[in-house]
């Protein structure tokens, strides 16, 4: 009956390592299918113990990184099929991240068990099967469906499903794991090191400022990086402002770029072709600047300003400056 | 240096997107096809490479005789062999089209097969792993770029604000990402070229659905309502400030 969740945690905070939001949002999926049981990938004294119990789990599987020496999918992989097998669990879930994705597709290929991608609802039908809802077109459309296998493998949309803490928090038990790999699958892994830039992430970020064919090219994006910066945010953009080459496309909001979920996306000269509100749907609050009133993002907004973005956005600048 | 890049048809989406009143596909009267965003990139960086290596780039797509227009687009851009994995159209699970994949691999060998990290439109995020697996191939997922030295590949992409650098030997399997390159725009020449080239076409069995059946499709109800109009600079900043985005 146990489920078990592949939970990952923020490698970036050293001092408070806490679960990615995304790995919430499937533990809160994974506790209404079973017993919920978590893999951690960490020392064993950074294993967030307190927040797991806040969101039900009652058993934790750690896997020390000294057994692993750095990210390796297929090794990932291969503790979770062992797990399974220890747990006899009837499902397993991950965040539908880079990392959980590719982990459960590896861990179908392992087992030759069916995966489903992104899902946002599961329930168990009995009998090997789960009823579910899953994203297609990055979320733009649902998809009803039947997963007939013996173990449900599922990754959770990390913008289709609430991050809500159990009603009463559970009693954990920590367990060490010690998997037995091989070399083979150690073969691919990891070699990290910082990133270009550095600073706020854009899938992590409270606001993003986006701005999109409105802007007119490469030299107008100044403002919005100063509006960014006094938000305590960043700047993403459409697809057509990397399709021409303004900006660099890992700032792309959007299906093919990063999917966000800050609390406030503030849309600058952006129209909203769908492929972009894929991206952004995950926003709490959406305001747009345009200067069209009959763009397709104010289908999507909760306020909009109507005007051009060339004189309002440093209008705002000015404004928030003098407060 | 022979790659071969596994692409697929789907359908080009504006402003909307809808379903057939049977709910079991995309409607797509209104719509053009083209080849999934991700996939048109991992062309234009097979192209590249052998550009600069040498050797051959074949794209391989599954699905009815209409894909056949998908493959030519790719010939334009620089592929010199196209192979159809010809099916009856109906969606093949991912599982099935992994096995197929692996198949036409196996005939022909390649040293690099290039796919996208997930289709815009099923969005399975797992056909490139499962036919690694099946080959006994290294995998790397969602890469943004490729570096292509003495028998060896290293892929990077970016997890988290933390750059992943993967080497694998070849032959490999990657799955790539938009971004990694800018596709170029076919040239007259290499239309015409496509026009007029040979479609390798393989039959392969009927559809498996793998587990995972389509019960059917939905537009997700939008909870929002239409914007409500600001009148001006003060009013944007007392909403910031009521959403408690200035504090």
């Amino acid at each position: 009956m146990t489920v078990l969740t592949l939970v990952e945690l923020d490698g970036t905070q050293a001092s408070a390592v806490l679960p990615i939001d995304g790995s919430l949002r499937a533990l809160t999926l994974a506790r209404s299918l079973g017993p919920s049981a978590a893999v951690v990938f960490a020392a064993g004294s950074a294993v967030p113990s307190s927040t797991l119990a806040e969101y039900g789990v009652t058993d934790v599987y750690v896997v020390e990184p000294s057994a692993l020496d750095g990210y390796a999918p297929v090794a990932w992989a291969r503790v979770l099929a062992g797990l399974l097998a220890d747990t006899k669990a009837t499902a397993v879930l991950a965040a539908g991240t880079d990392r959980g994705s590719e982990v459960l597709a590896h861990l179908g290929a392992i087992t030759g068990l069916p995966m489903a991608a992104n899902c946002t609802a599961v329930s168990a039908d009995g009998d090997g099967t789960h009823k579910l809802v899953r994203h297609r077109w990055a979320g733009l459309l649902l998809e009803d469906a039947v997963l007939e296998a013996p173990v449900a493998l599922l990754t959770v949309a990390t913008d289709g499903v609430p991050n809500v803490p159990a009603d009463t928090p559970a009693a954990v038990t920590v367990h060490e794991h010690k998997p037995s790999l091989t070399e083979n699958d150690l073969a691919v892994r990891a070699v990290e090191s910082a990133a270009g830039a550095g600073g706020v992430s854009l899938a992590t970020a409270r606001v993003v400022v986006g701005g999109g064919r409105g802007v007119g090219g490469p030299d107008g994006f100044a403002p919005l990086e100063e509006l960014a910066a006094m938000l305590g945010g960043v700047v993403g953009v459409s697809r057509v402002v990397t399709s021409e080459g303004w900006r660099p496309h890992r700032q792309q909001v959007g299906q093919t770029g990063t999917k966000i979920t800050p609390e406030l996306y503030l849309a600058c000269g952006i129209s909203g072709a769908i492929q972009h509100i894929a991206g952004c749907a995950g926003a709490k609050h959406i305001i747009a600047i345009n200067t069209d009133a009959g763009a397709p993002i104010l289908s999507h907004a909760d306020y909009v300003l109507i005007g051009d973005l060339h004189k309002l956005v440093p209008a705002l600048v000015t404004a928030l400056r003098a407060r | 240096m022979d790659i071969l890049v596994c692409v697929k048809r789907v359908p080009t989406v504006g402003g909307r997107i809808t379903v057939t009143e049977d709910g079991q596909e995309v409607d797509t009267r209104m719509s053009g096809f083209t080849i999934s965003p991700h996939e048109e990139c991992a062309v234009e960086e097979a192209v590249q490479i052998t550009e600069r290596l040498g050797g051959t780039v074949s794209v391989l797509t599954l699905g009815a005789e209409v894909c056949v227009e998908q493959l030519r687009d790719a010939l334009a851009l620089g592929a010199s062999r196209a192979v159809l994995l010809e099916t009856d159209g109906r969606e093949y699970g991912p599982i099935a089209t992994a096995s197929a994949i692996a198949a036409e691999v196996r005939a022909h060998g390649y040293d690099l097969v290039l796919l996208g990290n997930e289709a815009s439109d099923t969005g399975d995020y797992q056909v490139g792993i499962r036919v690694a697996h099946e080959l006994g191939w290294p995998v790397a997922t969602g890469i943004k770029s490729l570096e292509l030295s003495d028998g060896a590949v290293v892929a990077r992409r970016e997890y988290r604000g933390v750059e992943e650098a993967y080497t694998l030997p070849l032959p490999a399997v990657i799955t790539v990402k938009e971004g990694i390159n800018l596709p170029r725009y076919p040239s007259l020449p290499g239309r015409l070229r496509a026009k007029r080239a040979a479609v390798e076409r393989v039959p392969v069995g009927s559809q498996s659905p793998g587990g995972l059946r389509k019960s059917g499709l939905r537009v997700p109800e939008s909870v929002k309502h239409q914007a409500e109009v600001l009148d001006g600079i003060p009013e944007l900043v007392r909403v910031l400030d009521e959403l408690g985005i200035l504090s």
